[in-house]
Parts: structure tokens; C-alpha cells; sequence
């Protein structure tokens, strides 16, 4: 029974976080906007969720320790593993910021935008799945 | 905490800009103080903003790491008849440009904006979250 429903809402799930994950890197990009030499950083959602769904999330990469004095391994808690990708600026800026801000701003009204569909299908689905087990 | 970490980063950025926005008040303010508490001519300051940077990855707010005098070189005025003017009678002035402060004002302010929306948006869909499944 949890199963079937894992299976109905899973992909709903994995694309919400996905699409919080995002958001918080964009929010991060808007927030840096100034800050000089910082490099506007995104996640490729259509990738990111494939390797999701396939189970196969990137493992980071890691040294091979030899010694407790060597630099360690990233955390294993799996939740940063998400590859994030730099962005191409589209002009140079004189403090080596990549941050432009127009596009930054409307990726993250795009990203809610999604945000709020996976929600709504989520709540859909929900409905279906309620008055499916409705007695009549 | 991983879901308000955006709050966290759009609070960053709007302390930040809005310490620029006092820093560029003050330069305002003094632009033309021929004397401070230490005998000398107010000189303009610049704040020097840094990511901050959560865990390993790239993502994270900003904070302002240091507020720094800038550095060029104060004006000098000929006004023999003011009371600090040297033996040549020019009085040393404040290096504030009040057009780049005013260019930095407005950029303060619009970024600050940008996070303001950033939040606003950020917290209507967490919102919308809480109330998933409710019909």
C-alpha cells in the first residue's frame, strides 16, 4: 500500500525538491549579485532529475584518505550531491562577477512558476488518489 | 533548516545592501565635513562584500567583510578665509563623489529589491506547500 503510493507520488517528490534545490541556488545568484568574483552557479534540472529517477545520484568526488590527518571525504548524507554547473556570462563585467540579473530574476520567477505545477499535480493526484477510496 | 535556508540568503544579501545603503548615507551626509572627532576631513568609505558559502558546494548569501576608507586623494579648496585653511589658504575637503555615491544608492536599493522578491516569492511557495493535499 505505501509502496503504491510512493510509486504515485515519487516523481512528484523528487521534481519538488528538485525545484527547491533550484530555487535556493538562484536565490543564491540574486543575493551575490554584487559580490565581487562570485560565479553564477545552476543545477541542470532535466538531468538531475533523470539521474534521480534512475536511482543513480552522483556520488561526490572524493580523495582515497590513506591517514585520519588527511583531508576528508565530503559528507555521505547524499543530500549535496547535486552537480552544479557555472554559468555562461553573457557580458564580462570588470569584477569578475557572473551574476546578471535579469536573467537570474526571471529563471527564479520560472522556477516558482514550475514550483507551484509539481505542487498542483501533486494536490491532483492527491484528490484522484482520495476519491478513488471513497466508499460511494 | 534546509527549508529556510532561502530566508537565510535573501536576509544576508538585505543586511548587506542595506549596510551599503548606510555606508553611502554617511558619505553622503559628510560630503562636505571639513573636520571630524580626530581634527581631519571625513573620508569616504566603501564596503567590500563576500559570499558565504554553506557546506562545500557554491551556494550560500553575502555578508560585508570590511568597510574600507577609500583611498583617493581629498580635495583641496582655496578659501583662505575659512578658520582651517593652511598657510596657502586651501582647506582640505572630503574625497566623497556624490555621483558615484548616488550611483551606488540606487544599485543598493535595486538589489534589495530583487531579495525582497526573492523572499516574497520564496514564501508564498512554502506556503503553498503547507497546504498540500488539503483539496
Amino acid at each position: 500500500m505505501i509502496d503504491k503510493l510512493e510509486g504515485a507520488l515519487g516523481f512528484y517528490q523528487d521534481a519538488l525538491n528538485l525545484r527547491h534545490e533550484r530555487q535556493k541556488v538562484l536565490a543564491s545568484n540574486i543575493a551575490n549579485g554584487d559580490t565581487p568574483n562570485y560565479k553564477a552557479r545552476d543545477i541542470d534540472f532535466a538531468q538531475e532529475l533523470s539521474r534521480v529517477q534512475q536511482g543513480t545520484a552522483r556520488q561526490p568526488v572524493a580523495l582515497s584518505t590513506t591517514s585520519p590527518m588527511h583531508i576528508g571525504k565530503p559528507l555521505a548524507d547524499g543530500s549535496q550531491t547535486r552537480e552544479l554547473l557555472y554559468r555562461v556570462p553573457a557580458q564580462p563585467s570588470l569584477d569578475g562577477n557572473t551574476v546578471d540579473m535579469d536573467s537570474e530574476r526571471a529563471q527564479f520567477t520560472d522556477n516558482a512558476v514550475r514550483y507551484q505545477t509539481s505542487l498542483v499535480m501533486i494536490n491532483s493526484r492527491i484528490q484522484g488518489l482520495k476519491s478513488a477510496m471513497q466508499p460511494e | 533548516m534546509s527549508m529556510f535556508s532561502i530566508f537565510e540568503i535573501s536576509g544576508s544579501a538585505m543586511s548587506a545592501q542595506s549596510q551599503r545603503m548606510n555606508v553611502t548615507a554617511s558619505n553622503l551626509a559628510n560630503a562636505d565635513s571639513v573636520a571630524g572627532p580626530d581634527g581631519q576631513a571625513y573620508q569616504a568609505k566603501q564596503v567590500i562584500f563576500e559570499s558565504q558559502m554553506q557546506g562545500q558546494q557554491g551556494v550560500g548569501g553575502v555578508r560585508v567583510s570590511k568597510v574600507v576608507e577609500d583611498p583617493t586623494p581629498m580635495r583641496e579648496e582655496y578659501m583662505p578665509e575659512h578658520p582651517l585653511a593652511n598657510e596657502q589658504g586651501y582647506v582640505t575637503m572630503p574625497n566623497v563623489e556624490p555621483v558615484h555615491e548616488m550611483v551606488n544608492m540606487i544599485t543598493a536599493s535595486r538589489s534589495y529589491q530583487a531579495n525582497v522578491e526573492v523572499l516574497n516569492t520564496s514564501k508564498q511557495l512554502m506556503l503553498k506547500t503547507l497546504t498540500l493535499g488539503e483539496g
